[in-house]
C-alpha cells in the first residue's frame, strides 16, 4: 500500500466537511471568547501562559492535537478497529469505573479525569468504544432472526456504559447512546422499538403539559375507535392492546411520581423551564431565555463577526461550549445558522453514503453509529439552544469549545474514514 | 436483506426532517419574531444622561441671584460592599444603624451595580470626616452633583424653585425626555424658562455586560450627544429695590408691583408675607414647604399674580378714559356730587371738571360718568340700552389688559374679571338688570377683580399715553440678551392716545395738590412730580384693603407702581407712602433719612387707625 493509493481512497468530501465545521467552529469560539480589551495581536504580544487564558487559543491547541490524532488513526492498521473492539470496550468500562471512583465532582458530575491543567471526560470516548463493540457484535449475529440471547447481549453491551455514565451524573452523555438504536434499526431491529420509544417520549411530554384525565380519556377514545373500526383484527391482539392501554395509563400517572421522586432537582428544573421559561426568566429560565434572545436578535444576516452583544457580554452562559450556536445565530443571522445546519445535513448524508458502501457489516454498522451519534448531539444541542428541548449539557460536534469532545468526534469520524479507505482490501480478505 | 436497504432512507429522512424543523424554528426566532431584538437591546444598552449646568439668574444690575454649587452625597454600590463594619460606619457617619439597614436594602432593590444615595447634602464637616475614612469601606463613596443655590434672600415667588420631577409631570408629553429623579423647575421662572435654563441633556449609549460593567460606547458613540449648558436669565428686577419692598411689607399681607412703563420690565415684585427662596431646597425642604403651606397668612400664595381684588377708586381713571373715548364727556364736564346717587367719600368742592373729580375721588361724579358711557340711548328698551352700553364698555376696559392674562413670563397668572353683559344675564337673567344694578363698577367696586400686576400695568399704560408692553421678568436670555418676542410688542388700548393727557393732571393733583388723597406719596421735595390715585377696597370679610397706584416722574415716567395692602384701611394712609418710598428708592437709588419715619409707619404702624376719608 502506497501513500498515494491510500490518499486517493480517502473520502475527501467528508474530510472537507469536517474541516469546514471545525474551522467555522473555531471562528465561533473566537467570537464567543473575544474581549474588546484584549491586545490587537495577541499571538505576538502575549506569552504562552497568558494565551492559555483564551478559549480560542486552547481550541487551536486542541485542533493541532486532533490533527496528530487523525494521522495516527489513518496510519494504524485498519483491521485493528475490528480486532481491538472488545478490548477497547472493556478497557473503557474500566476507565469509566475508575473515573467514577476517583473523580472530583465538577458541577455535580463525577466524570472528569484531571491531568494537571488538562481535563478529559472518558464518557466522550465511550461512544466510540461502544460503537466499535456493538458493530463487531452486530457482524457476528443476525438481528432479524429474533434471537433473544443475541438481543440481550446487544442491549447489555449498550446499557452497561450508559449505566456507568448515568452514575457519574452525566445524563446528557448517557442520552446520546440512544443514537445507537438508529444503527441497530438499520441492521434489522424491529421498528416497533423505535416507535415505542418515540411514542413514550411524546406521551411523557404530553403528560407534563396536558391534564392527565384529558390524556387518558383521549387515548381511550382513540383506542376504542380503532377497535370498532377493525374489531376482528383487534380481537386477535386483545391482550396486547389492553396491556398497551394499561401501560399508557400507568405511564401517565407514573410521570408525576417519576417527575417528583425520581428526577433530581436540577433535572426537574430543566424540564420545568422547557415547559415555561418565562416563569422565572432571571432564575431557572435564564439559560433558555438568554439563549433565545441571543439567537433571535440575529435577524436575517446577523450582527456581524465579533459584533454580537449578547454572547460577548456574557448574557448567555457556557457560550463557548454548550451554547456555541448562540454566537452563530447572533453574529451570522439566519443565513449563517441555516448554512451551518446545511453543513451538518451534508455531513450526515455523506456519512450514510460512506456507511452504505462498506462491504462489511462491521463497517456499515459503525458508520451508522457515527452518523447517529453526531445526529443526536446536533439535535439535542440545537434543540436546547432554540428552547425546544430541556437544557442538557452536551456539546455541538466540532463547534463547541473543548478538547474531549473535539477529539472524540474526530476519532469517531476518522476511524470510519480509515475503514472506508481500506474497504476494497476488506473485500479481498 | 433487500428490504433493509430501504431503511437507509428512513434514517436519512429523520435527519433531514430535524434539519428542516430547526431551520424553520430559527426563521421564526430570528426573522419573524422581533421581540428578541428588543430584549437584546434592553439587555445590553444603557442610556446615560449627562445633566447640563443649569442656567444662572441675574438681576438688572448683573448681580447674581441664583447659581449652582456642588453638593455631596454619600452613595453606595451594593455589589462592591465587602465586610461592612456597620457599627463603626454608623459611628463615623452619625447615621442610625436602622437607617443604614433600610438604605442598603433600598439600594439593593434599585441596582446592585449602580450607586444609590445613602446620605444627601453632606455638610462640609461631615464631608471632611467621612471622606478620610471611606478607604476602609469599599462600596461607599462620595458623589458630587450640582444643586441650586441662592445668593439672594428675596424674590422667592418669582424665582420659584427646582425639585425632583413628579410622576404626574413625567406623564405629560412636555417632559417626555425626563427621567424619574431628574430635577425640573417646579414653579416661577424656574418653571417658565425650564427649557432655556436646563440646556440640552447629553445622552451616551453604553454597552454593558451581564454584570452591568461598562463595555464601551455603542456603535462607536455615533448616537451619543453632548450636553449643552443652560442659558442664563437676566432679570429686570432691581434686587435692592426688591429687598426694600419685601422689608416694607414684611409684617403685612399684600403686594407691590413696579414696572418700567417704557419696556414693561418688572422692577419689583413683592408678595407679602414672603419667604426665602433657599427654604425650598436641600435637606428638610419638604417639611419647610408643608410649614409654609399651613401658615394662615399663606406665604406661598403669589399675590401680585393670583390675588384679585376690586381695584377701588383707581379704576375711576379707566372709566373716565372710556367715557372720553365714547365722547359722552369732555375734560370740562362737571357733575354734581349728588349723594342720593351714591355716597361720596367726603365733603369737597364742586367737581366742575375731571381734574377736581379725580383729585377728590368723587363717587357721584364717576357714577354719572359711567352712566353716560353705558346708557347712550342705543335702544328704547332701558334694559337693552344698559346691555349694549356695558358690552362696549367691557370691550374697551379689557383693552387695558384687564380681565385677561397679561402673559407675564410665569404660569399661574390669574385673569381677573371685567364683567360682561352675559355675566349679568347669567346671574340675574336677561333684561333683568340695568345700570342701577351694576353702578358700583363706576367706582371700581362690585364684581370686578384685577391683580396687582394688572393694576401696575394700567398705570404704565396711562404713563405711556395708551400702550403697554406685557410685563415680564426676563429682559435678556443668555447671549442673545433680548426678552422673548412677545415682550417686545406694543399693545394699544381702545382709547385714543390723545385722551390720556386729560386724566394725568388730576392724578398729579392727587399727590402733589393741597389736600390730595395721595399726598403721602409725594416726592415734591426732590422736584419729582408723581401722578397717582388712591383706592380703598371694601372687604366683606374685615377691614378695607388699602391700594395706591402711581407713576413718576409725571412728565417722563420711569416707574409705575401698584401697592395693595390688605386690611389696612384707606389707600392714602398705607399704600400711598409705601408707593412713595418705592419710587424714591428706584428713582434716587436710596431713601432719604428724613423719610425713614414712613418706613416705620408702614412696617409697624396701626394702618387702620388714621382717619377715613
Ligand atoms: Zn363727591
Amino acid at each position: 500500500m502506497t501513500p498515494s493509493r491510500s490518499s486517493r481512497s480517502i473520502d475527501w468530501p467528508l474530510v472537507l466537511l469536517y474541516l469546514l465545521l471545525v474551522g467555522l467552529g473555531w471562528v465561533a469560539v473566537y467570537a464567543a471568547s473575544y474581549s474588546p480589551e484584549a491586545p490587537a495581536n495577541p499571538l505576538a504580544s502575549l506569552g504562552f501562559s497568558q494565551l492559555m487564558a483564551f478559549n480560542w487559543f486552547k481550541q487551536l491547541l486542541w485542533m493541532g492535537t486532533a490533527a496528530v490524532l487523525i494521522v495516527v488513526l489513518l496510519v494504524v492498521d485498519y483491521k485493528a478497529y475490528d480486532t481491538l473492539a472488545y478490548i477497547l470496550y472493556f478497557a473503557m468500562l474500566g476507565l469509566l469505573l475508575v473515573t467514577l471512583v476517583i473523580a472530583r465532582p465538577i458541577a455535580g458530575s463525577r466524570s472528569w479525569l484531571e491531568f494537571g491543567p488538562v481535563r478529559l471526560q472518558p464518557a466522550e470516548f465511550a461512544k466510540f468504544t461502544t460503537a466499535l463493540a456493538a458493530s463487531r457484535f452486530m457482524a457476528s449475529i443476525n438481528l432479524r432472526q429474533q434471537n433473544w440471547r443475541d438481543q440481550a447481549v446487544l442491549a447489555g453491551l449498550t446499557l452497561v456504559p450508559v449505566a456507568l455514565i448515568l452514575a457519574s451524573n452525566e445524563t446528557g452523555q448517557a442520552l446520546v447512546f440512544a443514537a445507537l438504536l438508529l444503527a441497530y434499526f438499520r441492521e434489522g431491529m424491529s421498528p416497533l422499538i423505535l416507535l415505542l420509544l418515540a411514542a413514550g417520549g411524546v406521551i411523557l411530554l404530553l403528560a407534563l403539559l396536558v391534564p392527565k384525565l384529558w390524556l387518558v380519556g383521549g387515548f381511550t377514545v382513540v383506542l376504542a375507535v380503532a377497535f370498532l373500526l377493525n374489531a376482528k383484527l383487534w380481537r386477535h391482539h386483545l391482550i396486547l392492546s389492553l396491556s398497551t392501554w394499561a401501560a399508557v395509563i400507568g405511564m401517565v400517572f407514573g410521570v408525576n411520581f417519576f417527575f417528583n421522586h425520581v428526577l433530581q432537582p436540577h433535572q426537574r428544573q430543566r424540564i420545568e423551564m422547557l415547559i415555561d421559561p418565562g416563569k422565572d426568566p432571571l432564575g431557572k429560565g435564564w439559560n433558555v431565555t438568554q439563549s433565545k434572545i441571543a439567537l433571535g436578535s440575529g435577524g436575517w444576516l446577523g450582527k456581524g463577526f465579533l459584533n454580537g452583544t449578547q454572547t460577548k457580554f456574557d448574557f448567555v452562559p457556557e457560550q463557548s461550549t454548550d451554547f456555541i450556536f448562540c454566537t452563530v445565530g447572533e453574529e451570522w443571522g439566519w443565513a449563517g445558522s441555516t448554512l451551518v445546519i446545511g453543513l451538518y445535513m451534508a455531513l450526515l448524508w455523506r456519512i450514510l453514503l460512506v456507511a452504505e458502501r462498506q462491504k462489511s457489516v462491521f463497517g456499515r454498522t459503525y458508520g451508522y453509529c457515527v452518523a447517529s451519534v453526531l445526529f443526536v448531539h446536533f439535535t439535542v444541542n440545537l434543540g436546547m439552544t432554540m428552547g425546544l428541548m430541556p437544557v442538557v449539557g452536551i456539546p455541538l460536534p466540532f463547534f463547541s469549545y473543548g478538547g474531549s469532545s473535539l477529539w472524540s468526534f474526530t476519532i469517531l469520524l476518522f476511524a470510519l474514514l480509515a475503514l472506508d479507505a481500506h474497504r476494497k482490501q476488506d473485500l479481498l480478505r | 436483506m433487500q428490504y433493509l436497504e430501504g431503511r437507509r432512507y428512513v434514517v436519512l429522512a429523520i435527519f433531514l426532517l430535524v434539519g428542516v424543523l430547526f431551520a424553520g424554528r430559527l426563521f421564526y426566532l430570528q426573522v419573524l419574531d422581533d421581540s428578541y431584538k428588543v430584549a437584546a437591546d434592553r439587555n445590553t444598552l444603557q442610556r446615560q444622561v449627562q445633566i447640563p449646568y443649569r442656567g444662572q439668574i441675574y438681576d438688572r444690575h448683573d448681580s447674581l441671584l441664583v447659581t449652582n454649587t456642588p453638593v455631596f452625597d454619600l452613595v453606595v454600590v451594593p455589589r462592591e460592599v465587602k465586610r461592612l463594619d456597620s457599627l463603626r460606619f454608623c459611628q463615623l457617619t452619625q447615621m442610625p444603624i436602622e437607617d443604614l439597614r433600610l438604605g442598603l436594602r433600598a439600594a439593593k432593590i434599585y441596582s446592585r451595580n449602580r450607586p444609590s444615595p445613602l446620605i444627601q447634602n453632606l455638610s462640609t464637616r461631615e464631608l471632611a470626616t467621612i471622606d478620610d475614612m471611606l478607604g476602609d469601606f469599599p462600596g461607599f463613596r462620595i458623589q458630587a452633583r450640582m444643586a441650586r443655590t441662592y445668593k439672594t434672600e428675596n424674590l422667592a415667588h418669582a424665582l420659584g424653585y427646582v425639585g425632583s420631577i413628579t410622576p404626574k409631570l413625567l406623564e405629560s408629553s412636555k417632559f417626555a425626555h425626563y427621567q424619574p429623579g431628574d430635577n425640573v423647575g417646579i414653579s416661577g421662572l424656574e418653571s417658565y424658562y425650564e427649557s432655556t435654563l436646563m440646556g440640552q441633556r447629553g445622552v451616551q449609549y453604553r454597552l454593558v455586560n451581564v454584570r452591568g460593567v461598562d463595555k464601551g460606547p455603542f456603535h462607536g458613540g455615533q448616537y451619543d450627544t453632548l450636553s449643552v449648558a443652560g442659558q442664563d436669565l437676566h432679570l429686570s428686577i432691581d434686587a435692592s429695590l426688591q429687598a426694600y419692598g419685601e422689608k416694607l411689607l414684611a409684617g403685612r399681607r399684600g403686594s407691590i408691583v413696579a414696572l418700567d412703563p417704557k419696556t414693561g420690565e418688572i422692577l419689583c415684585f413683592v408678595s407679602a408675607p414672603h419667604y426665602e427662596p433657599q427654604v425650598l431646597t436641600g435637606q428638610g425642604s419638604g417639611n419647610r414647604y408643608m410649614d409654609l403651606l399651613r401658615n394662615p397668612d399663606r406665604p406661598l400664595f403669589d399675590r401680585p399674580l393670583m390675588a384679585t381684588y376690586p381695584p377701588g377708586s383707581v379704576f375711576k381713571l379707566v372709566n373716565e378714559l372710556v367715557a372720553l373715548q365714547l365722547g359722552v364727556v369732555t375734560p370740562g364736564t362737571g357733575f354734581p356730587c349728588n349723594q342720593s346717587l351714591i355716597h361720596c367719600t367726603h365733603r369737597h368742592e364742586y367737581p366742575s371738571n375731571v381734574n377736581i373729580a379725580i383729585k377728590q375721588s368723587c363717587n357721584p361724579y364717576f357714577y354719572q360718568v359711567m352712566r353716560a358711557a353705558v346708557l347712550r340711548g342705543q335702544s328704547r328698551n332701558g334694559f337693552e340700552d344698559a346691555r349694549l352700553g356695558l358690552g362696549q364698555w367691557q370691550k374697551m376696559v379689557k383693552s387695558f389688559g384687564l380681565g385677561e392674562k397679561l402673559g407675564v413670563d410665569m404660569s399661574q397668572e390669574k385673569r381677573g374679571l371685567i364683567p360682561s353683559p352675559d355675566y349679568y344675564d347669567k346671574r340675574l337673567g336677561y333684561h333683568r338688570w340695568n345700570y342701577k344694578t351694576v353702578y358700583s363698577l363706576s367706582i371700581g367696586q362690585g364684581e370686578i377683580g384685577i391683580t396687582g400686576l394688572q393694576m401696575a400695568n394700567v398705570l404704565a399704560t396711562i404713563a405711556n399715553h395708551g400702550y403697554y408692553y406685557a410685563p415680564h421678568f426676563v429682559r435678556g436670555i443668555g447671549a442673545v440678551g433680548q426678552p422673548l418676542a412677545q415682550f417686545r410688542e406694543r399693545h394699544y388700548t381702545a382709547i385714543d392716545t390723545s385722551l390720556f393727557k386729560y386724566v394725568i393732571p388730576g392724578m398729579q393733583a392727587v399727590v402733589d395738590g393741597r389736600g390730595g388723597t395721595g399726598e403721602f406719596a409725594s416726592l415734591a421735595q426732590y422736584g419729582i412730580s408723581v401722578a397717582g390715585k388712591t383706592g380703598t377696597v371694601q372687604n366683606a370679610h374685615g377691614p378695607d384693603h388699602s391700594t395706591f397706584a402711581a407713576f413718576a416722574p409725571a412728565n417722563n415716567p420711569k416707574i409705575a407702581v401698584a401697592v395693595f395692602i390688605e386690611n389696612s384701611g384707606f389707600g392714602g394712609t398705607a399704600a400711598a407712602p409705601c408707593a412713595g418710598l418705592i419710587m424714591e428708592h428706584y428713582l434716587r437709588g436710596h431713601v432719604a433719612p428724613s423719610r425713614k419715619r414712613w418706613e416705620n409707619w408702614i412696617m409697624y404702624g396701626d394702618l387702620t387707625r388714621r382717619g377715613h376719608h
